[in-house]
């Protein structure tokens, strides 16, 4: 390679990097808008011109979120819901892995094939069937309602198990030697060994709950049973269009799972790329 | 290996319990019934008697069925191979950066993934709003009219699917950057001995290398795009053009109709 060509081609590397970054900044810029404009005063949003930066810097849509509207209920469900649901979904995911990937019992290839095939089940088309049953418990408008068809993410039980196949049979022949109970192996060899992939199956299951929409939205329609992705899309100021308000629920309705991200950002592309690789 | 086969039993089913409670519940009994039903006439709530497939032939012939699959394909054409080459050419544009810029620029585009869509559709509506938006000033400076986006026909489907490229886009980066990451250097250092040219490099190398990750991500996307519901519902302001199969299958729940119960069961019926 000539010292020209190396020149044209680091030029034109250049250029490629430069367009990479320039498109990312417009890529997010709806959502550096959103925030913005929710900062702005309610006149200063709908001036006719674009304005980057607001000239009065207010947090009153805030206030008046957090205050006047029915909010704060709507993040105690969401926080409620999505912690069970991640608890109980995690918790039950890990037992069912562990068991499956190392003990011997006699429905443990079928009760695999089962989970697998339930992969190929989209969950949706069962939401009528969901209603039916949440509806007969007499569970619609509760929390309980909310969490319980949420609570099956085959993908959780296959990372838990193809993780445990991966564990070198020595340390449980050791801790067999020792004569260590099973819930002692699990609890003091197995568990502080998958603490990484733990946490981080426990952050995007909290992610995906969080953002749950379809099913939160059917399953409850008193306004105070709402979850906050449900309630910000379904209740409108009654007298007009306050722009600037509603950004801010959007803003506020975001934060939590937009903070957990940018916190453990390693952790949640890494778990988010081992599920999507086994489910395809 | 020493074990106790009775005792292990035991443990496991233990172990097992809890996950097939719920499974039972959720999955299993639903399933079951879902598909026992779709061969009845029954109403959206209690049973009703056996009719054999005629759910399933006469979903065939209904008008908003109809339009609902085209829309529903329409949808899926607009997403799925646009949405997979698009975060192909992002995934190939970050993969170049390293260190900070590289988490700073993926990070940018990974965020819309990670939000609910009800924040998304916030965002966006407000971006697109037809007087005070600002996507409208693109509008203005490009000497066109200004369109109310999501009021007309012709452009609610093409917008929603941009909108849901730019929402899930982060997702097919993120799976074609551990494709990318997987190739060995090796091949790389082989290709610019040989002077390979930077294009070459890409359609020799890189393209047929990544074949398997695309078409993944290509199956991924139409799974999830024919399953399309909560964006299509959100924007949604005119009925009957734009639903989609989904959409089709949920109304029913929604709106709680008892007369046409029947025909939502037939609509049901349409997934399997």
């Amino acid at each position: 390679m000539t010292p020209a060509t190396a020149q044209r081609l680091n030029m034109a590397g250049l250029a490629i990097t430069l367009t990479t970054v320039l498109f990312a900044v417009l890529w997010a810029f709806p959502l550096y808008w959103g925030v913005v404009s929710s900062l702005k005063p309610e006149d200063e949003v709908v001036r006719p011109y674009i304005e980057l930066w607001p000239d009065t810097f207010t947090i009153s849509h805030y206030v008046f979120a957090l205050t006047q509207t029915q909010i704060g209920t709507w993040y105690l469900n969401s926080i409620a819901t999505a912690l069970a649901i991640t608890v109980l979904t995690v918790s039950s995911s890990l037992l069912c892995g562990y068991a499956i990937s190392q003990l011997e019992f006699r429905f443990r290839r079928p009760l695999w094939w089962l989970i697998l095939a339930s992969f190929m089940v989209p969950m949706q088309t069962m939401i009528v069937n969901h209603f039916e049953l949440v509806a007969s418990l007499g569970l619609l408008n509760t929390w309980a309602g909310i969490v319980l068809p949420q609570l099956i993410h085959p993908v959780i039980i296959i990372v838990y198990k193809q993780f445990f196949d991966g564990v070198p049979k020595d340390f449980r022949e050791a801790a067999v030697m020792d004569n260590a109970s099973e819930w002692r192996i699990l609890t003091r060899v197995y568990m502080p060994m998958n603490w990484g992939v733990t946490t981080a199956l426990a952050i995007v299951t909290f992610i995906w709950s969080w953002n749950a929409f379809l099913w939160p939205f059917l399953a409850v329609t008193q306004t105070d049973m709402m979850t906050i992705t449900v309630g910000i899309t379904q209740v409108n100021d009654a007298f007009g269009v306050y722009y600037a308000r509603q950004l801010s629920a959007a803003v506020l309705a975001g934060l939590p799972v937009a903070i957990a991200y940018l916190v453990f950002q390693r952790r949640v592309t890494e778990a988010i790329t081992l599920s999507a690789g086994i489910k395809g | 290996m020493l074990r106790n086969k009775r005792s292990e039993t035991w443990i496991a089913a233990a172990l097992v319990a809890p996950f097939l409670a719920i499974y039972g519940l959720v999955f299993i009994y639903p399933t079951i019934k879902l598909f026992m039903i779709s061969f009845t006439d029954a109403p959206l709530i209690g049973s009703g008697a056996y009719v054999g497939f005629e759910n399933y032939t006469r979903l065939w012939g209904e008008r908003r069925f109809n339009v609902a699959l085209w829309n529903t394909a329409y949808f899926v054409i607009l997403t799925v191979v646009p949405g997979t080459f698009a975060a192909f050419a992002i995934a190939l544009g970050i993969n170049r950066l390293a260190g900070r810029l590289q988490t700073f620029v993926l990070a940018l585009f990974f965020l819309p993934y990670i939000l609910p869509v009800s924040v998304v559709y916030l965002v966006w509506d407000w971006t697109l709003n037809f007087q005070f938006g600002i996507a409208m000033h693109i509008f203005d400076m490009l000497g066109m009219n200004r369109v109310p986006v999501f009021k007309s026909t012709t452009w609610f489907m093409p917008a929603v699917a941009f909108i849901t490229i730019w929402w899930t886009a982060g997702f097919s980066i993120l799976l074609f950057l551990a494709g990318l990451r997987a190739i060995p250097a090796e091949i790389y250092e082989a290709a610019a001995l040989d002077n390979a040219r930077r294009w070459a490099t890409f359609r020799r190398i890189t393209w047929p290398l990544m074949w398997p990750v695309t078409a993944l991500v290509l199956t991924i996307q139409l799974i999830l795009q024919l399953k399309i519901f909560d964006q299509v519902y959100l924007f949604q302001q005119v009925d009957d053009p734009t639903i989609t199969l989904f959409s089709f299958t949920t109304s029913s729940s929604v709106h709680f109709n008892p007369t046409r119960a029947a025909a939502r069961r037939r609509r049901q019926s349409c997934y399997f």
